[in-house]
């Protein structure tokens, strides 16, 4: 065969299996998506809302609602603690700190601990706030979602501030404001958009986290607002329900799942979307 | 001048505030370090730290314990993970940069974005009820009937649990979940290639998958890189879907269809029930893991990626 002939195959070869690669890749969302409808669809009931759990031998009742809303519990507390934090965290990135040696070691180390295993941070937020407390408690979870927010936040926060052009901030100077007005007024106002999707997508991601919750608020069948007690939530009631034997729990894990997954597939579609358009415009 | 003087008072406090907001990062990665260690003294002391790093024990009638096999099965699920990932992802990320037509860009980028998102408590219990006995199957199945047969490598393909589960799908499923990860990584380094270095190519008569592989791809390299080192950190630190696939077993590797044990495994299954020296040890694990992912995670970020100009 001629070289041309070798080469035109060859290239043909690796394109073809790059698309393959990418049909993939879009099969096993399906794959998952389609596992989760399917086996999620039969539990799905008013029941699963209303009901809090009931022991597995009684039929055709007991419910998530008390997981449903201990996990809206915790994941609003870690909000609350992690998004103030990590906006003025990544406000001094982007301001006060930039370019200067502390500011540029930060960020680095946010980018480092974006990775750090959410499970490592449940066992350190166990040694520091459950063993010393005396129990699981509400408040340690929170924590330990608001410690995996935070770098995520302040990154995000970061980024939407640097593209607020530099002769925006002159332009006030010129007028005379404080540098924190200038903040608070013009560079945080034009990136607000942006921190609020990137804000959006970490709270979805920490929404359908459970490793960091196992050690800390660790789970609970009653309905609790009492955060210094175990909070029960979806993700590890999920765990636990899926590997128990009996059928209707992992009915209900799956019912959960679909949940879960709707609710977070939808929102990051939106978010992004939202994202996309910014960045046309 | 009154007005000055509150002016710099109030830009001093919040310059304060936003300097310790920043370095809460800088204490809660401290924070964990030192807490670890502490908490994992009494391991260290009973069995010291290369005596714990090299120990396949993991006895609770003698309070014997050791980090070899976890730590085996976590560095060897996530490399299974990387090298069926890293290929894929280098795939998509060329379809989705050079191949895809304008229509499909969105669904296709869309659907492989999602799978970043889906929690990875979905994964494993889709890992456990659909995935797993899917690979009992096909894989498993097809690959012990071809090679256990054979002499001396044979014993290696055998299937000694049922269901599917054990290292070999777990690092599978990992596979799944860093692949979103490496594809958007490439497909941002090879939509910055620019545009003169790939006419310069068509323009000496390359075919379109030289154009890709000898200047998108090294002109990409560094960055395609450390994305692969940083999914390697993230496999390493995967935890519930592990925890569903992986058997947890602390037994002798004698086949690739083995159930095994990982750090994060061994954590979820063990923290809460745990005292004493076993506690020590699974904190012991922990920092280990800590420390493993750090490093791999620094080592993507300054050795690979290098200096940004």
């Amino acid at each position: 065969m001629k070289p041309t002939v070798i080469r035109r195959l060859r290239g043909r070869l690796m394109l073809f299996l790059s698309s393959a690669a990418a049909v993939v890749g879009v099969c096993f969302l399906f794959a998952i998506l389609f596992s989760v409808i399917r086996n999620g669809i039969a539990g799905l009931s008013p029941e699963l809302f209303t009901d809090d759990a009931a022991p597995p031998w009684i039929e055709n009742e007991g419910g998530m609602r008390h997981a449903f809303l201990g996990q809206l519990l915790l994941t609003t507390v870690a909000a609350i603690i992690g998004i103030p934090v990590g906006i003025l965290g990544g406000i001094y990135l982007a301001e006060y700190g930039n370019g200067s040696r502390v500011g540029r070691f930060i960020g680095n180390l946010a980018d480092v601990a974006i990775g750090i295993p959410t499970i490592i941070i449940g066992t350190f937020v166990y040694s520091l706030l459950v063993h010393p407390f005396g129990g699981f408690n509400g408040w340690a979870g929170a924590v330990a979602l608001a410690f995996i927010i935070l770098p995520v936040i302040m990154r995000t926060t970061e980024e939407s501030l640097r593209l607020v052009p530099w002769t925006m901030r002159e332009a006030a100077f010129a007028l005379g404001a404080p540098y924190f007005k200038v903040i608070k007024d013009i560079v945080f106002r034009s990136g607000f958009s942006g921190i609020f999707t990137g804000v959006s997508l970490a709270v979805s991601r920490i929404a359908g986290e459970t490793a960091p919750l196992l050690f800390t608020s660790f789970n609970s069948n009653y309905l609790t607002a009492d955060m210094s007690g175990p909070v029960p939530s979806l993700t590890v009631t999920v765990f636990q329900y899926a590997g128990s034997p009996y059928e209707k729990w992992v009915l209900s894990a799956w019912a959960s799942s679909l949940v879960i997954t709707v609710f977070i597939l939808f929102l990051n579609i939106i978010l992004k979307q939202i994202i996309k358009r910014r960045q046309v415009l | 001048m009154k007005a000055v003087r509150t002016f710099f008072y109030k830009d001093s406090l919040f310059r304060l505030f936003s300097l310790l907001s920043a370095l809460s990062v800088f204490l809660i990665c401290a924070g964990i370090f030192l807490s670890l260690l502490r908490e994992s003294v009494p391991a260290l002391r009973e069995f010291g730290f290369f005596g714990f790093l090299f120990s396949v024990e993991w006895n609770y009638a003698e309070s014997l314990f050791g980090a070899a096999r976890p730590l085996l099965g976590s560095i060897l699920t996530s490399l299974i993970a990387v090298t069926v990932a890293a290929p894929m992802g280098i795939g998509i990320a060329v379809f989705l940069s050079e191949l895809c037509p304008a229509f499909l860009k969105g669904f296709v980028g869309t659907a492989v974005e999602l799978l970043a998102a889906i929690p990875s408590i979905i994964y494993g219990m889709w890992g456990l009820f659909v995935f797993a006995p899917f690979i009992e199957v096909t894989l498993q199945r097809g690959v012990s009937a071809l090679f256990s047969g054979l002499p001396f490598i044979g014993s290696f393909f055998e299937i000694h649990y049922a269901g599917g589960i054990g290292f070999l799908t777990a690092g599978l499923v990992l596979g799944v979940m860093v692949l979103p990860f490496i594809a958007g990584v490439a497909k941002e380094a090879l939509d910055s290639v620019p545009k003169e270095l790939k006419e310069a190519g068509y323009g000496i008569g390359c075919e379109k998958w030289e154009v890709v592989r000898r200047i998108s791809l090294p002109y990409a390299g560094r960055a395609v890189r450390s994305g692969i080192i940083i999914a390697l950190g993230r496999a390493l630190g995967e935890t519930m879907a592990i925890a569903y696939i992986i058997g947890n077993m602390n037994i002798r590797l004698t086949s690739v269809f083995d159930p095994y044990v990982t750090v994060t495994g061994v954590l979820v299954n063990e923290f809460n029930e745990a005292s004493g020296l076993q506690m020590s040890s699974l904190f012991l694990l922990a920092l280990l893991l800590f420390i493993l992912n750090f490093s791999t995670l620094a080592v993507a970020k300054f050795c690979i990626a290098g200096k940004k100009s």
